[in-house]
């Protein structure tokens, strides 16, 4: 594995009330998309601002190439805040001049405005976009320092099924361009399709990290089934099952379909609404925390 | 440094000029007040005599000629400001009735010439003291002010909200996540509002010029210096206000706090000759007091950088004490 691009060591950020981050170490490599995973309130965005360097810790201390963040990291590294507002009346084509033109090198504005496929946009007024096309503005505001270090904190919160889909092949193709790349995001479905390698937050910790592939190999069997709540009778409980709660529905893991689902004819659990399906991020942070996502 | 200032300046002018009703309403409300108070102050003369007296209130037992009819006497203690109004025909005439009566009068001013032989009639043995000047109209005399005011509100309100708006809209957070540094970002603001002031104070210059027929007697690059630092004085207030704080009531509440006295206390309306000693003391202090003097001096006296001097100083002065105060106390993001 290559040398890490950013490195946090022994992260805290105390507010009166609350530790939002609680002693957070981690590393990302160069050139792979690193997802932070966590529900709202794990302290992801807390984590990803400090990282940034536009919130300071209580204490810890956060490295870009081996060295504090500085000069170099504000040139070489391309954000893209959960909610930011631009300049009225710019069109899409001057507010990325206006960003381009606050560092010393990077892209030219137009490859910029192709990359993002912003250009039947160029000459819109920024307020007139689409919330998909507004978080296509802000990537290419984002890219256009061309960075080695890309910051996405929740890039789809809000948008469209479709919108987030062509937002997701947009990552993919800088992606490609080998840079590095940070996502915070509670979409699980984003995170397996986008990252190499995962951290899960929960209270202000990381409570699991690697792989999407290996975390859930490592947590889950093969299969997991899924019922609705009101299908499955309290007497079913002391059933030898592993079952996990969720708000809506009850999951039982299982690495023997045939012996589970016997159990459950025998116990006349209703299987009509019954799913089978492999584990996915969303079952590994249910089974890690005990808490839905998005709860 | 300089291309990311330029960055920001430049986008900051695009949204102003592109803002048209701010634009329209900057441009047309100076105009609005300048004919609605020329109307309402300006109109037609009283059918009277205007004379000043020197004196602290006026005694019609102490001399003869102040019992005359159809004369407004006024009291005006400080004797040389009452000689200025008799040179820009602000009074008809300047009597002191005290020790030997002597009395100033404007050479120029037909109403002068009648008033003088009003008064020699009662006191054939007053000393003739004359002056020369054309006539200073209420107008004339506004005119300054209230260009000073709309600079004011300029400065302050266009500086104060637009950062307070960029911060709490987040647009802040995101330069900051950029090289740009708090001084670039500022001094990007600062230049770009005080171009901005002095297009916008320069065509009201010209066009309400136009109107009332208005001539400057003193050094246009003088008046252009003086606009410069007023505005660069009140620019930096306006960004003291703004540099931190995130509630548009506070900043609103504060910018109020700082403007209305100013439009009360810096004589944008009236002279504050004659007011109270700690009235004058306050005033001084706020930077439109001293444009304004500055700029009647300059556009009424025609005087020069020597005289108006200590007004320039002291705007340069706190022009960078405020920008110092400013930018040590900046915050990019909502705490």
């Amino acid at each position: 594995m290559s040398e890490p691009i950013l490195e946090v060591r022994n992260l805290v950020k105390q507010y009166p009330s609350v530790t939002a981050v609680d002693g957070l170490s981690l590393a990302v490599p160069a050139g792979i998309c690193f997802g932070l995973l966590g529900p709202n309130g794990a302290g992801k965005t807390t984590t990803i601002e400090i990282m940034e360097g536009i919130l300071t810790a209580t204490s810890g201390e956060v490295t870009y190439r081996g060295s504090p963040l500085g000069q170099r990291f504000r040139e070489e590294a391309g954000i893209l805040f959960q909610k930011t507002a631009l300049q009225d009346f710019l069109t899409v084509r001057q507010s990325i001049s206006l960003f381009r033109g606050l560092y010393d090198r990077g892209l030219a504005v137009d490859e910029v405005i192709r990359l993002c496929a912003l250009e039947k946009l160029a000459d819109r007024d920024n307020r007139k976009l689409s919330g998909g096309q507004q978080q296509r503005l802000l990537l290419a505001i984002a890219l256009v320092n061309d960075p080695a270090l890309l910051f996405l904190d929740e890039p789809t919160t809000g948008l469209d099924p479709q919108a987030r889909r062509n937002f997701w092949a947009l990552i993919q193709s800088i992606k490609a361009r080998n840079k590095t790349i940070i996502l915070t995001t509670h979409y699980m479905e984003e995170a397996e399709l986008l990252c190499d390698e995962i951290a899960i937050m929960d209270r202000g910790r990381i409570i699991a990290q690697g792989a999407p592939r290996r975390l859930l190999h490592e947590h889950f069997a093969e299969v997991l089934l899924e019922l609705p709540k009101q299908d499955f009778p309290a007497s079913a409980r002391a059933l030898p099952l592993r079952i996990i709660d969720g708000a809506e529905r009850v999951e039982i893991t299982t690495d023997d379909l045939d012996a589970t689902l016997r159990t459950l004819i025998d116990a006349h659990v209703p299987l009509t609404s019954l799913r089978i399906r492999p584990a996915n991020l969303e079952d590994l942070f249910l089974e890690l925390t005990g808490k839905e996502l998005r709860a | 440094m300089i291309r990311r200032l330029l960055a920001v300046w430049h986008a900051r002018n695009l949204e102003f000029l592109r803002d048209r009703p701010t634009l329209i309403f900057t441009l047309l409300l100076p105009i609005a007040l300048v004919v609605g108070m020329s109307f309402v102050f300006g109109g037609r003369e009283r059918p009277v005599f205007k004379i000043g007296v020197v004196a602290a209130t006026i005694n019609p037992d102490s001399h003869p000629f102040l019992r005359e009819r159809y004369v407004e006497f006024v009291p005006l203690p400080d004797r040389d400001a009452g000689v200025q109004k008799v040179q820009h025909q602000q009074i008809d005439l300047l009597f002191e009735p005290s020790g030997t009566p002597r009395y100033w009068v404007n050479t120029d001013s037909p109403k002068g010439y009648i008033a003088e032989k009003l008064l020699l009639a009662a006191a054939p043995a007053a000393q003739r003291q004359p002056v020369t000047g054309a006539a200073v109209r209420y107008v004339d005399w506004l005119f300054p002010g209230i260009l000073g005011m709309n600079m004011m509100f300029s400065c302050l309100f266009g500086v104060g909200y637009v950062v307070l708006r960029y911060r709490k809209s987040g647009f802040l957070k995101r330069l900051h996540a950029t090289p740009l540094t708090a001084f670039e970002f500022l001094s990007a603001q600062v230049l770009s509002r005080l171009c901005l002031i002095l297009f916008v104070t320069g065509v009201l210059y010209a066009g309400i010029g136009a109107i009332i027929h208005f001539h400057t007697a003193g050094s246009f690059a003088l008046l252009l210096l003086l606009a410069v630092l007023g505005a660069l004085s009140m620019i930096a207030l306006g960004l003291t206000i703004a540099a931190r704080f995130s509630s548009e009531e506070l900043v609103g509440g504060l910018l109020n706090l700082l403007t209305w006295p100013m439009m009360l206390l810096s004589g944008i309306w009236f002279s504050l000759e004659g007011s109270p000693q700690w009235v004058r003391w306050i005033a001084a202090v706020f930077p439109l007091t001293h444009v304004l003097e500055g700029a009647r001096a300059i556009m009424l006296d025609g005087a020069g950088a020597v005289q108006i001097a200590p007004h320039l100083i002291y705007l340069g002065a706190t022009a960078l004490l405020f920008l110092g105060f400013g930018a040590w106390s900046f915050r990019w993001r909502v705490e």
